[in-house]
This record gives C-alpha cells, sequence and structure tokens, in this order.
C-alpha cells in the first residue's frame, strides 16, 4: 500500500535537456507569435472596460480600492491561470495523444520524465509571458501605483508552474480531450469566480473562504499580484507565497508519475 | 562470426494479463539486416520498441552491444534510429525545421544539424519540400522524411517498424533502395514487416514471429527450401486432379486453398516441369517458392484479428 503510493511520488530524474522540450514548444509559439500575443492584450482590455468602467459604477470599493484598481491585478493573475492550465491540458493532450510528438522525443535520448517536465516548463512560460502582458496593459491604464509591481512576472512563473503541474495531472487521467469539460467547468470556473477576482473574498461565507483558500491556487495568485501592484503587504503575503511553495512540488512529480503510468506500460 | 549486437534472452513483455512476447530469444548481428515478419498482433513492434529502450521488460535480458537496455536507456538511444510505423513528425515544423529540432535532442549542434540536414533530405530526395510543412507531404514523402529523421544522429542501428506499409511501389523501391546503401555504410537494420517480398528483398535473417513466440528463423532463402522446397505446383481445384497429385507426391504437402491446388515439394527443381509434359491440367502454373509460403505455413492462414 505504502509502496504503491511512493510510486506516484517517485523522484522525477531530470537533466538540461528537458530545456530541449521547452524549445521545441517555444519555437512553434514564436512561429505564431501574432496570433500569440494579440489575445492577451486585447482580452484584459475587455474586461477594463466592461467590468472595471461599466460594472464599477455601481459597485463599492473592494478592500478599501475602487472596483477598476481592485479588478485589474486580478486579470493579470486569471492570465496565468487560463494560459498555463489550457497549455499543460489541450495542447500537451494534443501533443501527446494526437501529434504523437512524446513518442518521437522519446526515441532520442529524452526521457518521459523530461518531456513532461519540459511541458511543465513551458506551461509556467506561457503564464510568464501572457500575464506579463496584460500587465502591460494595466499599467498602461495607471492601474498599477507600487514598483513592486516588477516581481510579478515571478509570480507568474511560480504560479504558472501550479496550474501547469494541476492540468498535467487531469491530462496524464482524461480517457479522451472532451473529457477536460470536466476540470474547466468544475474547477477552472468556479476558482475563477471565487477567488477573490471580482470581489474580496471576505464576502464570501466562511465555508467557502476556506475552500478557496485551501484549494484554488487561483486565489493566492490574486492576492499576490494585487499586493505586489499596489504596495499593500501583509503577514498572509507568505502563507500566499508558501501555499505554492509547498503544492507546486507536489503536483509537480504527482504529474510526472501519472504521466509514466499513463504512457509507458 | 560477426559480432553480436543486439541479444535477447527468454525476453518477454506482458500487459496485464495479455503476453504480447513470450520468451524469445535472438540475436542480431553488427552490420546484417535483420527482419521481424509476423502478423499483426505478432509482437513485433513490442519487440522492437524495447529494443531501442521507450518499453520496459516485463522479464528476460536485452543487451544492445553488450549494455542492458533497462540499464543505459539514454546512452543506447543516442547510438539508434528509430523510424516508427505511425507518422510522428511535427506538424508544426516545415520538413527541414523537423530534422533541426529533432537534431537537437541529440545535442547535435546547429551548424552540424544544418549540414546533416541538408544531406539527408538530398538523400531522400525532398530538397525540393525543404520549407514545406508536414501537412502538405505525401504518405511517402513522410516516410521519407521520417527515415532521414532517424538518421539525424548517424546511427549505429538502424529500426524501421513497417518501413513501407501503405506505400505506392515507386515509393517502397526508394525506401528499399535508402535502407540497402545503409546497410552497405555498416549502418546494423533491424525492421518489421509483414510484406514478405520486403524480407526477402532485404533482410539477411529473419525471425517469423506469431502469438508472441518466435516459430522460426533463418536466412530467407535456406527457410524456403527447408519449408516449402524450390517451387510450387499449382492447379485449379478438381476431385481427379487432387487425387492423382496426391499419388504422385505421397511425401509432400499438398494444399487447398479456395479453388486450387498448391502442391509443395522437397524433389528437386523440374520435378513439375516433368508432370506437365506427360499431363495436362487446367490453370497450371510453376512458379517459385517464396517466402510467403513459408510464412503462410508457419503462421497459418486464418485472420489474426
Amino acid at each position: 500500500m505504502t509502496s504503491k503510493v511512493a510510486s506516484y511520488f517517485t523522484l522525477p530524474k531530470l537533466s538540461y535537456r528537458v530545456w530541449r522540450v521547452w524549445r521545441r514548444n517555444f519555437d512553434v509559439f514564436m512561429k505564431t507569435y501574432k496570433a500569440n500575443f494579440v489575445p492577451p492584450l486585447l482580452e484584459p482590455i475587455f474586461y477594463l472596460v466592461g467590468m472595471g468602467f461599466g460594472l464599477g459604477g455601481f459597485v463599492q470599493p473592494q478592500e478599501g480600492l475602487n472596483y477598476i484598481a481592485f479588478l485589474a491585478p486580478a486579470i493579470v493573475a486569471t492570465s496565468m491561470m487560463f494560459s498555463s492550465f489550457f497549455e499543460c491540458t489541450y495542447s500537451s493532450f494534443v501533443r501527446m495523444y494526437y501529434q504523437k510528438t512524446f513518442d518521437a522525443i522519446i526515441a532520442t535520448p529524452l526521457s518521459l520524465e523530461e518531456v513532461i517536465a519540459g511541458e511543465l516548463l513551458w506551461g509556467a512560460t506561457k503564464s510568464l509571458i501572457n500575464s506579463t502582458i496584460v500587465l502591460g496593459v494595466i499599467l498602461a491604464f495607471g492601474l498599477v501605483s507600487s514598483p513592486f509591481f516588477l516581481l510579478i512576472p515571478l509570480v507568474a512563473f511560480l504560479a504558472g508552474l501550479c496550474f501547469s503541474a494541476i492540468a498535467m495531472c487531469f491530462t496524464a487521467l482524461v480517457p479522451n480531450i472532451d473529457a477536460f469539460n470536466y476540470p474547466s467547468f468544475l474547477f477552472i470556473t468556479p476558482m475563477f469566480i471565487l477567488s477573490g477576482t471580482f470581489f474580496s473574498i471576505a464576502s464570501l461565507p466562511v465555508g467557502a473562504q476556506i475552500v478557496a483558500k485551501t484549494f484554488f491556487p487561483l486565489t493566492h495568485a490574486v492576492a499576490l499580484s494585487r499586493a505586489l501592484a499596489v504596495g499593500r503587504f501583509s503577514t498572509t503575503l507568505l502563507l500566499d507565497v508558501s501555499w505554492f511553495l509547498i503544492v507546486t512540488p507536489i503536483f509537480f512529480v504527482l504529474s510526472i508519475n501519472l504521466m509514466k503510468k499513463r504512457l509507458i506500460k | 562470426m560477426s559480432e553480436i549486437l543486439v541479444r535477447a534472452e527468454n525476453l518477454t513483455k506482458k500487459f496485464g494479463s495479455v503476453t504480447a512476447v513470450d520468451r524469445i530469444n535472438f540475436q542480431v548481428l553488427k552490420g546484417e539486416c535483420f527482419g521481424f515478419l509476423g502478423p499483426n498482433g505478432a509482437g513485433k513492434t513490442t519487440t522492437i520498441r524495447m529494443i531501442h529502450c521507450v518499453l520496459p521488460l516485463t522479464s528476460g535480458k536485452l543487451t544492445v552491444a553488450g549494455v542492458s537496455v533497462s540499464e543505459k536507456a539514454r546512452e543506447l538511444k543516442k547510438t539508434m534510429g528509430v523510424a516508427p510505423q505511425e507518422d510522428n513528425l511535427d506538424p508544426d515544423f516545415t520538413v527541414f525545421h523537423n530534422l533541426m529540432v529533432y537534431a537537437r535532442y541529440f545535442d547535435i549542434p546547429k551548424a552540424e544539424a544544418g549540414r546533416r540536414a541538408e544531406e539527408l533530405l538530398k538523400f531522400v530526395q525532398l530538397e525540393e519540400k525543404r520549407d514545406v510543412l508536414i501537412d502538405e507531404l505525401s504518405s511517402g514523402m513522410k516516410r521519407r522524411l521520417i527515415l532521414s529523421r532517424a538518421l539525424i544522429n548517424e546511427p549505429q542501428i538502424l529500426i524501421l517498424d513497417e518501413p513501407t506499409t501503405g506505400l505506392d511501389p515507386q515509393a517502397r523501391h526508394l525506401i528499399w533502395d535508402k535502407v540497402r546503401s545503409l546497410q552497405k555504410q555498416g549502418v546494423t537494420i533491424v525492421l518489421t514487416t509483414h510484406y514478405m517480398d520486403e524480407a526477402a528483398h532485404l533482410c539477411d535473417r529473419i525471425v517469423i514471429m506469431d502469438n508472441g513466440k518466435i516459430v522460426e528463423e533463418g536466412r530467407p532463402s535456406d527457410l524456403i527450401k527447408k519449408h516449402v522446397g524450390e517451387e510450387v505446383l499449382e492447379v485449379a481445384y478438381d476431385e481427379a486432379v487432387l487425387k492423382f497429385l496426391k499419388d504422385a507426391f505421397p511425401n509432400d504437402r499438398l494444399e487447398v486453398v479456395s479453388d486450387r491446388i498448391q502442391v509443395f515439394t522437397t524433389q528437386p527443381r523440374g520435378v513439375f516441369a516433368e508432370i506437365l509434359k506427360k499431363f495436362s491440367f487446367k490453370a497450371a502454373m510453376i512458379r517459385d517458392a517464396n517466402l510467403e509460403d513459408v510464412f503462410l505455413k508457419l503462421t497459418g492462414r486464418q485472420l489474426k484479428e
């Protein structure tokens, strides 16, 4: 029994070769960079205009911030989630299942463990790239008031790695690509709404607050992003960082082992 | 005696309760072209996936160049080139870029990779498709590109899983030419096929697999001689003719396949011609015995899947 559990948490043996996989994905990304850069540039503008200016007129200040300044850093955080989660679910699944890219790579000196680790690092990078573009947009809108915003990309990479690793666990488990509807609608959607993104998490019932803080990485990404954008720090931020530092390695290792169980029979 | 490059001892692979490869033994010699023949599901692909270190063994021993595949997978994979059965080219890249990205996995420096890629595209006659996306290639072109990709690391062992399945005759012959010229250059080739003419054409030695076991091994010509003789007589089915032939060849094998009678004999060449001189049968023909006869004799005629 313990050995069965342990088999899900065997530490992967990785080498610099994980960057070869990362680089393959980066090369593809750069080939279609126009299609990749435009959506993260435009999407936050819709949110800011529609929800910030539109809805914001009716909403009282949240956590002492006017609504649009409250919302803007959260949109940076949601872009971390969406970009990395979808990269390591749908896109990784396509590479694994339809394109047989993983099969092609493991016929070379790379191992499957390195392929998956490379995918996860790439997912984290997608989070970094997309959320930095969004950050640029909210900067341009004058919605950033602290120089600590420069640390947000760091959060983006860490949170992105966490979302990627959780996503990769689903990718290892789903029977087919349509099954991603479950995590997308039952995990990502509630997280998107309930993580202190659109309203202060303090407005939620206590039970929901505990769920959001325990199970939703986005809660912590939003808290960190908001604190760094407006320069308001408290000791609870240490909890947010710790949450990622504990949870990310667990899912990182778990996702690689689940993938090995799926692909190496 | 040449050096043994790949050695399997009681090699076994189980998937759950299904035994895909069942305690097989074989040796591949350095510089030869070695073929795995067998119907679909015989265990050929499973076997070669174990050789190229991507499928763990269930039991038994498998060494390449004296090194266990379970222990030194990374080192061994550096020396092997693999052309899989299914198309796993990277559809996001052009033909040339596919080779370049693949070269990177082997740590081949960019300039060297570029030189090799250009050379390989020439070798498989795809220079004109250099900057084309994979989707625009025909299936024959894809096979050639997969072959060239397998050569990017200048492998000592080239593993080809059904290299010509689904190709037209021109494309098949082109691949065969390339495989032969690689063998001349000293590359050891391990291939699977269910085309008998392909095996007879390319392979120095073959093993025939069925239900995860090796049922026969040897040189194609020796196997033909051993199991089906040199010639086969085929005539249209007729009760009287069948009886006559049974009397004429009491120690030989007669087979009725749909509406034809086939006679296999261990007697020397010419015996059928003698018979045909004396008697005339409907739709009679004498043909050379081939590997397909051996294959069908050993693995049976019923469908395997």
